[in-house]
């Protein structure tokens, strides 16, 4: 096995780390399904089986199955294959970050202005756009969306204060 | 059956009404859209567009649904085609030939095969679930809770073994699903379960969350790591070039006979249509006489796959109408859909909904020609939606994602829960879990789980009661096949392979 993959400065976490990794948070999830099926009672009760009978197998199955994944993972040899490049993970940082701001500012500032800051940062951060191009589409979008969901089909969104000040 | 071709024609007088006909071009329309670009499947595409169809009427909602659907199952063919990009999973084997066509200059040839072999392969697929589909459910109206559970056995078995994942990695996620799916209100005794207190999650964990999340802000952060950028062949269809391969097209008779044949097995099961994509194209590459040419442009390696995966996804719809049983992620969206709607899918659903039903299968003529018509037409239009820049269309997906998410419940915490499954989402996809069996079971959880313990109930906790008629224990037998499938093929060629060595070489 080369170490090359290892040894350039842009490999991010090892594949084989993050797999594990996955595959420890099923199986916690499958402990809290047991866990939370035990405590409703798993067996049988005056209604036939209790609520936690299907849900307690089920986590069971998570558990073991998560367990066959590690297994087979550490018994397979080690091919030291990057997960993902540092760049790469840099670049789906730059999504998830600014969307987790945009979805933690939706209940206040409703769903427009948001959407409107959204698309605009996108636009001149990551796509170098000029503000000149960038501000019109940023604003126009949600206004399209406004017409279309509002008016046409009728379906609320969240709104805040800058949609009360113009009146809606 | 006279009854039915009946029912059939007063259908298509219900689509054909002015106001359907609006409704299915739009939703073609929108459906191509949905498939050409990167983070909006058809699941995904149908799971946004739900709430806007909640004030409609059932039939005219699932016409515009259902064609939402076909639109994104002909989208995914221009990408792959013309950028090398396949825009639906379903659509990876398409770009094996029909990339090299394009760029010999035959890219008006690659997408009129392909768009012709979808329109064939989703025809048949329709013929058969016309004439399939109310035999199956009068049928299945007989089903106790045992039979009811050892179809959903079989549907699920039929992931583990059939699925291109590893088997222990589609459990593990098939069993996330209905771990999520079984938290909040016990539908059978109304207890609280795997809420720990927590009063957000008495409403439990809704799939059309789960599907926006991992389909959709999932597959934007994929292509974000990839760096997508989009050069592709541009492309104009004219009349000549249609009515030149149309002319062809009719010599590979036997490819797409075969090639309908694989996707409507494979769609029923619910492998679905990626699956089927792939396997009728290996069996075209074996069986036809320019095989070794496969690969630099041959447009069998078109048909096979096309054909294939549209006659998948539209048979998909089969189990979903007849049983309640979606064959796969999109067909499980609609048929949330249809329980939002008040609609109990399921067999009863041909003796309750006559109208409603043929008014869908009557639209799935009717969508699939006017789809035909729409992406003949209008390809250089599909096609420069994908030259827009990434950094413009990412953020409005997001948008419409966060839209999509927020409308099912109106709760801003639901946006939070989608931009969740969508990190998951990624790292599952980048770890090799299947996604649609995760959504499959959330949506199909409950009833699994209520089958299950009426049929307990009924049998006082014996086991046996799966095992107590022909027709439950058949069911259950096929189900622990394709469960074991990967198991005992490998015993089949292992035997096969003792048998042959001990054999002199040909």
């Amino acid at each position: 096995m080369s170490e090359s993959a290892h040894e350039t400065g842009g490999a991010g976490p090892s594949h084989r780390s993050v797999e594990a990794g996955v595959a420890i948070v099923v199986g916690v999830l499958g402990l809290i399904t047991v866990y939370g099926s035990l405590k409703v009672g798993t067996g049988w009760g005056d209604e036939g089986p209790k609520a936690g009978f299907f849900p307690f197998y089920i986590g069971l199955i998570i558990i073991i199955s998560s367990v066959v994944n590690l297994f087979q993972l550490f018994a397979t040899k080690n091919d030291n294959t990057a997960f993902a490049t540092w760049e790469q993970i840099y670049k789906v940082l730059t999504v998830v970050i600014p969307t987790a701001i945009y979805v933690a500012i939706i209940p206040f500032s409703g769903i427009y202005v948001a959407s409107a800051l959204l698309i605009g940062i996108f636009m001149v951060w990551l796509g170098k756009y000029k503000v000149v191009v960038a501000l019109p589409t940023a604003i126009a979008v949600p206004i399209f969306f406004f017409v279309t969901f509002e008016r046409w089909f009728l379906v609320p969104l969240p709104k805040g204060p800058i949609e009360k000040l113009l009146g809606f | 059956m006279f009854e039915d071709i009946g029912n059939l024609m007063h259908g298509f007088a219900v689509v054909l009404q002015p106001q359907n006909l609006l409704l299915m071009v739009v939703g073609i329309v929108l459906g191509v859209i949905v498939g050409v670009l990167p983070g909006l499947g058809g699941a995904n595409g149908v799971a946004i567009l739900l709430p806007l169809t909640f004030s409609m009427s059932p039939t005219s909602a699932i016409i515009m649904l259902s064609c939402i659907y076909w639109g994104a199952l002909f989208g995914g063919a221009i990408t792959s085609i013309l950028f090398n990009i396949p825009g639906e999973p379903w659509s990876v084997a398409t770009t094996f030939d029909g990339y090299p066509m394009a760029q010999q200059g035959k890219a008006g040839e690659a997408l009129t095969a392909a768009f012709t072999s979808s329109f064939v392969g989703a025809l048949f697929a329709v013929i058969m679930i016309t004439l399939v589909a109310p035999l199956v459910a009068s049928f299945a109206l007989r089903f106790g809770p045992a039979e009811i559970f050892s179809v959903y056995f079989l549907a699920f078995c039929s992931f583990v073994g059939l699925s291109k994942e590893p088997p222990f990695k589609t459990v593990a996620s098939m069993m996330i699903g209905f771990a999520l799916g079984a938290v909040g209100l016990d539908q059978m005794t109304g207890q609280l379960r795997l809420t720990f207190g927590s009063e957000t999650l008495i409403g439990g964990f809704d799939f059309l969350i789960a599907v926006i999340g991992l389909f959709g802000i999932g597959e934007i952060l994929l292509t974000m790591e990839e760096g997508l950028s989009f050069r592709g062949k541009s492309a104009k269809i004219d009349l000549k070039v249609v009515l030149k391969t149309w002319k062809e097209l009719p010599r590979y008779w036997l490819l797409s006979l075969r090639s309908c044949l694989i996707g409507c097995w494979m769609g029923i099961s619910p492998a679905g249509a990626t699956p089927a994509s792939f396997m009728s194209y290996g069996i075209a590459k074996r069986i036809s006489k320019r095989g070794a040419h496969f690969g630099k442009g041959e447009i069998e390696g078109v048909i096979a796959p096309e054909t294939a995966a549209h006659a998948a996804g539209t048979a998909a719809l089969l189990p979903m109408l007849a049983l309640g049983v979606p064959g796969s992620p999109t067909a499980a969206v609609l048929l949330g859909g249809l329980l939002i709607w008040g609609l109990q899918p399921g067999p009863l659903l041909f003796v309750e909904q006559t109208e409603f039903v043929w008014g869908l299968i009557a639209s799935m003529y009717m969508g699939n020609l006017v789809g035909l018509i729409v992406v003949l037409t209008c390809v250089p239009l599909f096609a420069a939606i994908l030259r827009i820049p990434f950094s413009v269309i990412a953020p409005i997906i997001l948008v419409l994602c966060a839209i999509g998410a927020y409308t099912v419940h109106n709760n801003t915490f639901d946006v939070v829960m989608m931009l969740v499954f969508g990190v998951v989402g990624y790292f599952m996809k980048k770890a090799n879990y299947p996604l649609a069996p995760l959504v499959l079971a959330i949506v199909l959880g409950d009833k699994a789980e209520v089958s299950l313990r009426q049929a307990l109930l009924g049998s006082q906790g014996n086991l046996g009661v799966f095992f107590s008629n022909a027709l439950v224990s058949t069911v259950m037998t096929l189900g622990l096949i394709a469960l074991f499938w990967p198991i005992i093929q490998n015993g089949i060629s292992r035997v096969r392979g003792a048998l042959g060595a001990s054999r002199p070489a040909q």
